[in-house]
């Protein structure tokens, strides 16, 4: 994985003490809320509902052990003992305060990590694959795109006041495992004609005005690739709306000009910028290209697995996938204990997947959009070990993809924005389908659920999605069907009518049941409800 | 007079030139005349359009009506890749945690409507050891420095 | 009623203004209607509170309890993390949030 030079290491150091000042400016009176709140969210720093919230970033989701070490002792130093995982693969800390912000980043660089641009109005951390460099069935690995992507973006001096929030992914295989056409830029790493290139899609997003993006560009060359993402953000950064927040993200600038409008300005702007000398040399991307070479996979190492514990062989069957090494597996750590709290993990957890990566997996874990965490290169004749660990840790539940793996935002337990609480109703879903047994016969089916329109919880890409309302003070819960953010993306429709805490979630074992009756062959879910539409379903819940 | 006294207290340049004397004008009016020398861009106005006439400009500020309005750090920067040369001027809420970035886009002079703090302002601008990007600035990036 | 709340500008923690002071605990909030706007400014302005605002609530055993239940949960902490609630110990406050 990536490591820093005396250069990375430089300017991150130098962020810390720009916000020791800052911070202490604000303390002192000398800067107003309204001047310190961009400076205190372009280093992750929110004012939540009960506390400062700290978002920290996990480059496209990698870090060594070393790394989820320090992680859990920031935990245990500066907050409660836990954190949470996020949906764009980094981990937030809930209970920080102000006037030790600095140092807890002081803490972080020591471990080459840092929480620059987490939020605020700037491009935000790079995310990926969670299985980059692990997958079967990946082009190449796409990180080194994402760390060249991550330095560009970092203190860009023209972008750090943009109209809105601005979140890239990258991937580098035809399975989309990052939601990337659902990003303000999606990229994929393809191939034409034996060169490598990146298909630039631009304008997704899911919130208030959810927006799958269209393809600008089918093959920049990677020689380019930096300046045409600078085009894009000039073209986004003069003509974003600035007149309405709502409508200020680049999925409204995309869809008010055109694909094809839009796309004509950034390569008005792409030609210009072409002599600036913006690209960096080929040869930086080689060196960072360096950092991710293939671990040294043991040749011949055995395909064999003892399957004589069926809850070991549920686990095996469930939670590791396909690896490109012969003998190896990704194993997927499940932080969706039945019951529990979706991304969370304590300080404890994290030091006990810690010491498992450094154990089984080549020193690497992975955190996922779904909010779980991933070893990527695990031997099959490690598993058994790796699982009886995880399963005495709380952390070896076997049911990934399933509808006990369900995505949530923090929702009004946490979150100043939220209008209704998405744990609770999470808890009591996982509760339901693990009591009735029918997580099995559900196979795969992806729920997922945000406390407000703003869809931290990737409502609208849920084969289920929950949106939380507030209706006249109460909570209220809006079901949708038929989402994906996978490479077969699609964007959920509401069913009717909302519903309460405990109507929900027997509207969602009634939309389960109808898949279960109608279901043809091995049909997933989501193939179901794109067969038979929303009907069937209406009817069961309302009719 | 007091006008232009108090202006010069907060006005801030990193130029060897005199400034120019005279008041700047809109894009508009600037377009419709030929005598003016400087010109004031709103986030609004399309800053390309100035390109044409570059030669007899001496002053280009740039109005910030609020501090998180970023649309000026383009239009410093594209009237820089097009070859001027003169004064940029960031103008209006202008906060001392912005100069460093404004100084990468190519603005070498601030008027802000509250004065910057001295020293906040000098550790700003000495604060960064490196850069990672290319800009309007004359600094090395740092992918520069790793294969020089 | 109409009482003032905030966050500590060091600390973060959700702070309730009592007529005299700010305090943790909503059930020393006082009624602040009409007086509100003032209260906040000069109370900012004084960095002895963060971002103040006024919220409803109405008199709940002779205490403040909040109208909205979002205003609730911010007074007390987590629905989902008892533990981490300024009332760990007492089972039945759930009842008093939602």
């Amino acid at each position: 994985m990536y490591l820093y030079d005396q250069y990375d290491q430089a300017m991150v150091d130098a962020r810390v003490e720009e916000f020791r000042d800052q911070a202490r400016r604000r303390l002192e009176g000398r800067l107003t809320e309204d001047q310190f709140k961009p400076l205190r969210l372009m280093n992750g720093l929110y004012l939540q509902l009960h506390a400062y919230m700290l978002r920290v970033a996990i480059p496209y989701g990698t870090l060594n052990s070393r790394q989820m070490h320090a992680l859990a002792d920031i935990a245990d130093k500066y907050d409660r003992g836990y954190g949470h995982f996020t949906t764009r693969q980094n981990i937030q800390y809930n209970w920080i305060k102000l006037e030790q912000a600095a140092d807890l980043l002081a803490d972080l660089a020591k471990v080459e990590m840092h929480a620059i641009q987490t939020s605020g109005n700037c491009i935000r951390n790079i995310s990926s694959d969670h299985f980059a460099g692990a997958a079967a069935d990946e082009l190449v690995d796409p990180r080194p795109y994402a760390e060249l992507l991550r330095q560009w973006s970092s203190f860009h001096p023209e972008f750090s006041y943009l109209p809105r929030k601005f979140k890239i992914a990258v991937i580098a295989s035809d399975t989309d495992r990052a939601a990337m056409r659902l990003h303000d830029i999606g990229i994929q790493i393809v191939e034409q004609g034996g060169e490598l290139g990146a298909a630039f899609y631009v304008g997704g997003g899911m919130g208030r005005t959810p927006m799958i993006a269209p393809c600008i560009k089918d093959f920049v060359p990677l020689d380019r690739l930096v300046t045409y993402a600078e085009a894009v953000l000039r073209v986004y950064n003069r003509y974003g709306r600035r007149d309405n927040k709502y409508k200020a993200r680049i999925k409204i600038l995309v869809h008010e000009m055109g694909k094809d409008a839009f796309t004509e300005a950034v390569d008005e702007e792409f030609a210009r910028m072409l002599d600036e000398g913006i690209e960096p040399p080929f040869a930086e991307l080689e060196r960072i290209r360096t950092f991710f070479t293939d671990p040294a996979f043991e040749a011949g190492a055995s395909e064999e697995i003892d399957r004589t514990d069926p809850d070991f062989a549920l686990w095996v069957d469930r939670n590791t996938v396909a690896h490109k090494a012969a003998g190896y597996v990704s194993a997927v750590i499940s932080l969706k204990p039945v019951g529990g709290i979706p991304g969370d993990a304590t300080s404890e957890q994290m030091r006990v997947m810690a010491d498992l990566a450094r154990e089984y997996s080549f020193d690497e874990l992975r955190v996922m959009h779904t909010q779980n965490v991933v070893l990527p290169h695990v031997r099959k004749a490690d598993l058994h070990a790796l699982w009886t660990a995880l399963d005495g840790a709380g952390m070896g539940s076997p049911n990934l993809d399933t509808i006990e793996d369900i995505i949530a935002c923090p929702g009004l337990d946490y979150c100043s924005l939220a209008n209704a609480r998405s744990i609770p109703v999470a808890q009591k879903i996982s509760e339901r389908f693990a009591a009735s047994g029918k997580t099995e016969a559900l196979g795969q089916l992806k729920l997922k659920i945000s406390g407000c329109i703003n869809a931290c919880g990737h409502h609208h890409a849920g084969h289920i999605g929950i949106l939380g309302v507030d209706r006249k003070g109460v909570e209220n819960y809006q079901l949708l069907l038929g989402g994906s953010e996978a490479e077969d993306v699609s964007l959920a429709k509401i069913t009717g009518p909302g519903f309460d805490e405990a109507g929900i979630v027997d509207a969602v074992e009634t939309a389960a049941d109808v898949y279960l009756r109608e279901r043809q062959d091995d049909e997933r879910f989501l193939d179901t409800y794109r067969r038979i539409g929303m009907t069937p379903f209406k009817e069961a819940l309302y009719g | 007079m007091d006008d232009l006294a108090t202006e010069n207290d907060r006005l801030i340049r990193y130029r060897e030139d005199d400034p120019v004397d005279h008041a700047a004008v809109t894009v508009d009016s600037f377009l419709d005349q030929t005598a003016a020398s400087a010109v004031r861009v709103e986030p609004g106005d399309d800053a390309r359009e100035l390109i044409p006439h570059l030669e007899r400009l001496a002053l280009v500020e740039v109005n910030f009506p609020a501090f998180g309005d970023g649309r000026g750090y383009s239009s410093a920067r594209l009237l820089r890749e097009a070859g001027y040369e003169g004064e940029l001027r960031a103008v209006g809420d202008v906060l001392v945690d912005q100069v460093a970035y404004m100084r990468r886009c190519g603005f070498d002079a601030f008027d802000p409507d509250a004065p910057l703090n001295e020293q906040d302002l000098e550790a700003a601008l000495t604060r960064w050891p490196e850069v990672y990007q290319s800009a309007a600035d004359a600094r090395t990036p740092i992918w520069s420095k790793r294969h020089a | 009623m109409r009482i003032l709340t905030g966050n500590d500008l060091k600390s973060g923690s959700v702070t309730w203004w009592t007529g005299q002071d700010w305090s943790l605990h909503v059930e020393d909030a006082v009624d602040v209607t009409g007086s509100e706007d003032e209260i906040a400014r000069r109370e900012e302005a004084a960095r002895r509170v963060n971002a103040p605002y006024a919220i409803d609530a109405e008199r709940h055993e002779g205490r403040p309890r909040p109208s909205h239940i979002k205003d609730r949960i911010r007074a007390l902490g987590p629905t989902v993390r008892p533990d981490l609630t300024l009332k760990p110990t007492e089972t039945d406050i759930g009842t008093w949030v939602i």
